[in-house]
């Protein structure tokens, strides 16, 4: 029991606060951020910023290393690997991207129906949810791809569902205990529909969780779906895609021409790197958020 | 003449219509029969205290009068409609949120973190009434005023606040609602000493000028006897006696009640042990 | 009944009393760090205890009576600055280290308000009672657990070997606060540091639980100090009761003049404000304001000034002394003037 501190009323809106909270992640936090903004902005004007055809073949500059403006060389196809990687940056973020809003949009509803209604419900979604698990996202992701093709689309969709028991399990328990307090059965007791109270109250407090699952989900969904386009079940060449282009530049590296492949590893790494770290500590915060 | 322990007997009205009546309520959890056959009924504007330790059911019949939990069996009736059973329908559940309101005992946790008192009350404004926005307004003003805060603290996220405070925005969003009857499930029994007095003096302030019926329950038999007019003594689920709250405290006629009385600290007070070791403790867990 | 205990009938200060106190703390002054600032949380605090005597410590929110028993305990949370002394059989605590400081935590123990925070639920209750015994006093396993077994017959609790092997969840609140008073007797301590043991408790298991504290302190001959919001509490079982505001103490007086007596306002006003179980008054006596910690009262007046029904400008000069009056200690820059016109009326 402690007398409350003398603060100032804090300032409610939400861009103040969300400077707040990524201001609390630390340094580590802060550059991660930043990579992501950098990853992002790539995505969004990638073929703005090209210096140079990310598309067009030409067999006679294969594997020739960086000279003159090709800060990273030519890939195995003659094309600027730095070009591409950038162009590339949008199909490797847009497809986590993806995946994170499915996953994260039907894990919570899931999650937010069994912790709300309980009993007979939550033992049937729980099931449900557990009968999932059982599925490595990869292996969902090659059974669509054998059932509806090859493709960006339904390997996304894929790994969304693979991906959705692992944040109703998370937000399941949080959900559990924001419903169990005082303030909602107030709001019972007042009156208001359930949907309403789940909506403006339950999901909202429990937000900074949400955020940080959304982040750290982006990490892994990110290298599910490189895996799966390096298998050749993504995202299709020429599109360029951080995952496809390890695939088709893997010959160059007993060849003596390692960097395009790696050059595009490192990408992942990065970025994969810069979302797990943001996403723990957010969650960090999430979990340790004072009332 | 001193009212009988009689558990199954309500207490007579003392003015006019029942504001609530409770009768024949049961409550079982699985084998543990948490509520036992209790009865009791307040008139408008009356007070009624429920006393009783840890595992006596008080909180479980709170819960179910404002219908947070299902009695297993029994009726109450709220200003003349039943609600023994769930709501038919959102109306149903609005309506009943106007007739009974209750304000809980953690000021910590009883308040959405993310709304200020003013969001909060316009919150359930809106649930009530149509009215607009300027209307909305005057009324939280109104409210806000009632509990004793300022606009300042109106518009504070409760992080903000101290107990105290959070406890009276509790109170103006249950006011918010207008309600016939207001339950105070131990709703001083957190605050401090000092802060206490004020929110018990708030609560006889209220009762005064909107004459809404009190249910106070509590542990503490001096808040007991400051706010409430009649009384009923709770012991694992029954009702072991009833009464006027000063003739109960004065003159306890069921054992039970007799060692609560003779158990609460005064300047004098020795405090001496039973023989019996573990014999009348709470029933145990969780 | 006469005054209880071991404790003599004078209530003056350590100086010129024939036996040593137990625990001297004086001028013990905390300041933590609360939103990165460094501020106080307790001023100037200073008493001592005598062997055997029973010390209440009275206050609300932020008065710091929590602190101070965690300050006595070097229990302060990491970032704690610490200034004045406090001594424990006149040895100073704050330089203890080591192998001494498990010493003088044998010696000193407490008990806590939430029992169920301060056990680990998967652990047995034998296990988590012998342990002290076990590693810091090399006492066998067997005969540490003879000795629990006693112990908890000594609280009170009759089957005490079907209870060592149970976990802490199968019992109640009351049964698991009796088990925490035997697990901090087992180790022999002279010095008890009950932090508002009771508090959580029902009264009637409240009543039970402080009748076993106060017979086995007297039993034991321990020396007890004992925090509570609740003065009528702590006139009840302690012989001397300090009354601590915004981390300072306000009062020092004997327990049982406390109340008809008051030295100081906010005792008076404390007292007051709590309603009566024998009548009803019309409104009670509250206290406006709300109860302020240390950093948040004024620092150079009386910090109960602002709140305080008889306060003049002398009380907003300077922060007032603890000054000796009428038996007992009082930080009143008008102790003497107001004396006797404190008492709570019983009028309504």
């Amino acid at each position: 029991m402690s007398a409350a501190v003398p603060v100032a009323v804090r300032s409610t809106t939400r861009g103040v606060r969300a400077v707040g909270m990524l201001r609390a992640t630390g340094p580590a936090g802060i550059a991660s951020a930043i990579v992501i903004a950098v990853a992002i902005f790539m995505a969004v004007f990638g073929t703005l910023l090209a210096p140079y055809d990310p598309i067009t073949p030409n067999l006679s500059l294969a594997w020739v290393g960086p000279v003159g403006g090709h800060l990273l060389g030519y890939d195995f196809e003659g094309r600027d690997v730095l070009s591409r990687l950038i162009v590339g940056a949008r199909t490797s973020m847009l497809g986590p991207l993806a995946v994170v809003i499915g996953s994260m949009t039907a894990g919570t509803l899931l999650a937010v129906t069994a912790a709300w209604r309980g009993g007979a419900l939550d033992a049937f979604i729980s099931s449900g949810l557990d009968v999932l698990f059982a599925f490595p996202g990869i292996l969902l992701a090659v059974l669509a791809a054998a059932v509806f093709g090859a493709g960006l689309v339904a390997a996304a969709i894929a790994l969304s569902i693979a991906y959705m028991p692992y944040v109703a399990r998370v937000l399941r328990g949080a959900a559990l205990k924001e419903r169990s307090q005082p303030y909602v059965a107030a709001l019972e007791v007042q009156g208001a529909s359930s949907t309403s109270i789940c909506l403006r109250h339950l999901i909202p407090n429990v937000m900074p969780l949400i955020v940080a699952q959304a982040t750290i989900l982006f990490g892994y969904a990110m290298v599910d779906l490189a895996a799966i386009s390096f298998l050749g079940l993504g995202v299709q060449p020429p599109e360029p895609n951080w995952g496809v282009m390890i695939s088709e530049n893997q010959d160059g590296i007993p060849q003596g021409y390692p960097l395009p492949a790696l050059a595009a590893c490192v990408c992942i790494v990065v970025v994969v790197i810069a979302f797990n770290i943001l996403g723990e500590r957010l969650f960090e915060q999430a979990m340790g958020a004072p009332r | 003449m001193p009212e009988t322990a009689a558990a199954g007997a309500p207490a007579p009205d003392t003015n006019g219509t029942a504001a609530l009546e409770v009768a024949g309520l049961r409550k079982e959890f699985g084998p543990l029969v948490a509520v036992d056959d209790v009865s009791f009924g307040i008139p408008e504007a009356g007070s009624l205290a429920i006393v009783g330790e840890s595992g006596s059911g008080k909180t479980t019949i709170a819960r179910m009068i404002v219908g947070l939990e299902r009695p297993t069996t029994g009726t109450i009736t709220a200003c003349g409609h039943d609600r023994s059973r769930p709501p038919r329908s959102a109306r149903d559940r609005r309506r009943r949120g106007r007739e009974v309101q209750i304000v809980f005992q953690d000021p910590y946790t009883s308040l959405d973190p993310r709304q200020s008192a003013e969001a909060t009350i316009d919150e359930v404004l809106r649930l009530h009434h149509g009215w607009p926005a300027g209307r909305r307004r005057a009324r939280i003003a109104e409210l806000i005023d009632l509990v004793g805060l300022d606009q300042r603290q109106a518009r504070a996220l409760p992080r903000a606040l101290s107990g105290g405070q959070r406890q009276r925005v509790a109170i103006a969003r249950a006011l918010a609602a207008e309600p016939r009857i207001l339950i105070l499930d131990e709703s001083v029994a957190a605050l401090d000493v000092s802060i206490q007095a004020q929110v018990l003096n708030l609560l006889a302030d209220i009762r005064d000028s909107t004459r809404v019926s009190y249910i106070l329950i509590s542990h503490d038999l001096a808040v007991v006897r400051q706010l409430t007019d009649q009384a009923i003594v709770l012991h694992r689920g029954k009702v072991v006696e009833r009464g006027p709250t000063a003739r109960v405290l004065d003159d306890p006629q069921d054992p039970y009640t007799q060692r609560l009385r003779a158990s609460v600290p005064r300047p004098g007070w020795k405090p001496r042990r039973r023989a019996l070791a573990g014999a009348g403790e709470e029933p145990g867990i969780p | 009944m006469s005054d209880p205990g071991a404790a003599p009938a004078a209530v003056t200060p350590a100086e010129g009393t024939p036996a040593a106190p137990l625990l001297d703390v004086d001028g013990l002054t905390v300041r933590l760090p609360i939103e990165g600032i460094h501020r106080p949380v307790l001023r100037d605090v200073s008493f001592s205890l005598r062997p055997g005597e029973a010390f209440g410590l009275v206050g609300e929110s932020g008065s710091g009576k929590s602190m101070t028993a965690r300050a006595i305990d070097r229990l302060l949370p990491p970032g704690a600055e610490v200034t004045g002394s406090i001594r424990f059989d006149g040895r100073d605590v704050s330089s203890l280290a080591g192998a001494a400081l498990r010493q003088y935590r044998g010696q000193v123990a407490m008990i806590f308000q939430d029992p169920r925070a301060h056990t680990n639920p998967v652990r047995r209750i034998g296990d988590f009672m012998t342990e002290a015994l076990r590693t810091n006093m090399s006492v066998p396993a067997s005969q540490a657990r003879a000795r629990a077994v006693d112990m908890l017959g000594q609280v009170g609790i009759e089957d005490g070997e079907r209870r060592l092997r149970q976990y802490p969840h199968q019992l109640s609140g009351g049964m698991l606060q009796r088990v925490m008073i035997a697990a901090a007797l087992l180790t022999q301590p002279r010095l008890l540091l009950a932090d508002e043991p009771t508090t959580a408790l029902d009264v009637t298991t409240q009543a039970e639980v402080m009748a076993i504290l106060d017979d086995l302190r007297r039993e034991f001959g321990l020396t007890m100090l004992f925090i509570t919001h609740d003065l009528e509490l702590a006139a009840a079982i302690c012989d001397r009761t300090a009354v601590m505001y915004a981390g300072q103490i306000v009062e020092i007086r004997r327990s049982s003049l406390l109340h008809d007596d008051p030295l100081h306002p906010y005792t008076a006003a404390l007292a007051g404000a709590r309603p009566d179980i024998g009548q009803t008054a019309h409104r009670l006596r509250a206290i406006p304001g709300r109860p302020l910690s240390a950093f948040e009262a004024p620092q150079d007046e009386c910090a109960f000034a602002p709140r305080c029904p008889h306060a003049r400008d002398i009380c907003l000069a300077a922060v007032p002394e603890l000054v000796e009056i009428g038996g007992g200690l009082s930080r009143c820059a008008r102790t003497q003037e107001l004396r006797g016109k404190l008492q709570v009326s019983a009028d309504a």
